[in-house]
């Protein structure tokens, strides 16, 4: 797993990536009440905006963290926006995206840089 | 934290129970606490809450005939207010906008206001240059509390001895605590009271308030979901000095005596303008406080801009509070369209990240008061 400094996490597979928020993230958002995703085939470029999250408090924009296309979206935390902040970092993912360029992925924190930015 | 926020006497008791801080109004309150906003709200709704509001001003006012000097700042019958009674009610500027919405208790021989805590400097400011004849007293020593829902009754008669009120009573009570000031209001349109408590004795009523199987403690977040489906204004947003009551909805509030042709017409800052708002029919306001209910789960907030139809190039309203309510399941919001377009049920489009989606026009309250009258 790695991390973002946007507080997303990214599971790589092949040439796909699982993207999600971290548990630290929903934690901050508080209770999730909506989530836009993008449809599938869309093609994004790093830092588009591509998720909408409105938590309770307020609204909050997910940018993408590489390049590549959206190949599947997690239908499930739409119709339960409150997936996320029980399993953020399992059940609760965003989308799949097949990657441009794996090596966007290196420059990514791994899980002790990522604890040492939130602690 | 900025250092120069201020603190409320339960701000260690906050920090003990995990609440998330932030600032507001000038202090350092809670905005939720670890059960979060949508368990907060909802526990409020089922059992009780209990706030602490003691950012806001606690002003008491004495002297000769406080409540007719009070009358030349507000278009409220507070002459008519009896002893341990409590009215809603707002000061007014010269051109009719509301400067301040707030409470005023009639406590025998004096008054007792609470208002706003943004707000709270420029109102004592605006009582002490107007009605100079009167004593005016900003209570610095006391905290408030707010125990709010159906079983706020039933859990604060188990703390102390709790005498017969009904919605909006005031009473003045003895107990361990200390002398309590109490009143059976709130804003969060539940049955619930407000009680102004020393400070010395602050957090260990809040503790024992906390110790209630039914109470739990409910931060600003909560608060103001809960006023919102209660269909209640938020001062600096749903209402400004802007903004006049007839645009504000807020008409109720104004008592047939202080109305043209009533026994203590006109009187405050802004009557002539207010009076003649009043003669008018809704449809000819330009713009007119309702309800909003947005379609789908993406809630509408302050600032978003209401339409009349899809491709309408001109706005004809804007939202001045949204959030998701969590009683409705459901985003809910309160917001000005011109008055033609005020009528319930009357299908508009509030535009949200570059789209127009449709919003319908509601009555308030979304959720029934249950105040025990």
């Amino acid at each position: 797993m790695k991390y973002t400094e946007d507080h997303e996490w990214l599971s790589l597979d092949g040439d796909v990536v699982t993207i999600g928020i971290t548990d630290h993230a929903q934690e901050q958002l508080g209770d999730i009440v909506f989530i836009e995703l993008p449809e599938v085939g869309t093609q994004v470029t790093r830092g588009d905006e591509v998720v909408v999250i409105e938590s309770v408090k307020a609204a909050s924009d997910i940018a993408a963290p590489i390049d590549g296309e959206v190949i599947e979206v997690n239908e499930a935390i739409v119709a339960n926006p409150g997936t996320v902040n029980e399993d953020a970092e399992g059940i609760g993912w965003f989308l799949k995206v097949r990657v441009d360029d794996l090596s966007q992925l290196d420059e990514f924190l791994d899980e002790d840089a990522y604890k040492d930015l939130i602690e | 934290m900025a250092e120069d926020l201020a603190t409320t006497p339960l701000h260690a008791l906050h920090l003990e129970l995990g609440a998330r801080m932030v600032p507001f109004a000038g202090y350092e309150m809670p905005v939720q606490y670890p059960s979060g906003v949508l368990k907060e709200h909802l526990h409020t709704r089922a059992a009780a809450g209990l706030f602490d509001v003691s950012h806001m001003g606690q002003i008491l006012l004495k002297g000769d005939n406080p409540a007719a000097a009070l009358e030349r700042l507000m278009p409220q019958a507070i002459v008519g207010l009896k002893p341990g009674r409590q009215r809603y009610g707002f000061f007014t500027s010269e051109t009719g906008g509301i400067l301040d919405d707030l409470m005023v208790a009639n406590r025998g021989d004096h008054l007792f206001l609470v208002v706003n805590a943004a707000n709270k400097a420029e109102d004592a400011a605006h009582l002490r240059r107007n009605l100079f004849d009167l004593a005016m007293i900003e209570v610095e020593n006391r905290a408030l509390l707010a125990l709010q829902g159906p079983a706020a009754a039933a859990a604060l008669a188990r703390t102390i001895p709790l005498p017969e009120m009904k919605f909006m009573d005031v009473a003045v009570v003895d107990t361990g605590f200390g002398t309590l000031w109490i009143s059976r209001s709130g804003y969060t349109g539940e049955d619930g009271f407000e009680i102004s408590v020393k400070k010395d004795h602050a957090e260990v009523f809040a503790r024992a308030l906390l110790a209630q199987p039914e109470v739990l403690p409910v931060g600003l977040g909560a608060r103001d979901s809960l006023r919102l489906e209660a269909g209640l204004c938020l001062h600096g947003h749903d209402i400004t000095p802007a903004t006049d009551p007839v645009e504000a909805a807020l008409t109720w509030a104004i008592q047939a005596a202080r109305r043209p042709g009533g026994a203590r017409a006109g009187g405050y800052p802004g009557a002539d303008r207010i009076a003649a708002q009043l003669q008018r029919p809704v449809e000819s306001l330009s713009r007119v406080r309702v309800g909003l209910l947005p379609e789908g789960r993406a809630p509408m907030r302050e600032g978003v801009e209401i339409f009349e139809d899809e491709a309408a190039e001109h706005p004809v309203g804007r939202i001045t509070s949204g959030t998701f309510g969590p009683t409705l399941g459901q985003p809910v919001a309160m917001g000005y369209v011109t008055g033609r377009l005020a009528g319930v049920g009357t299908r508009l489009w509030g535009e949200l990240r570059g789209r127009r989606q449709p919003v319908t026009v509601a009555g308030l309250p979304f959720v029934a008061a249950s105040y025990k009258r």
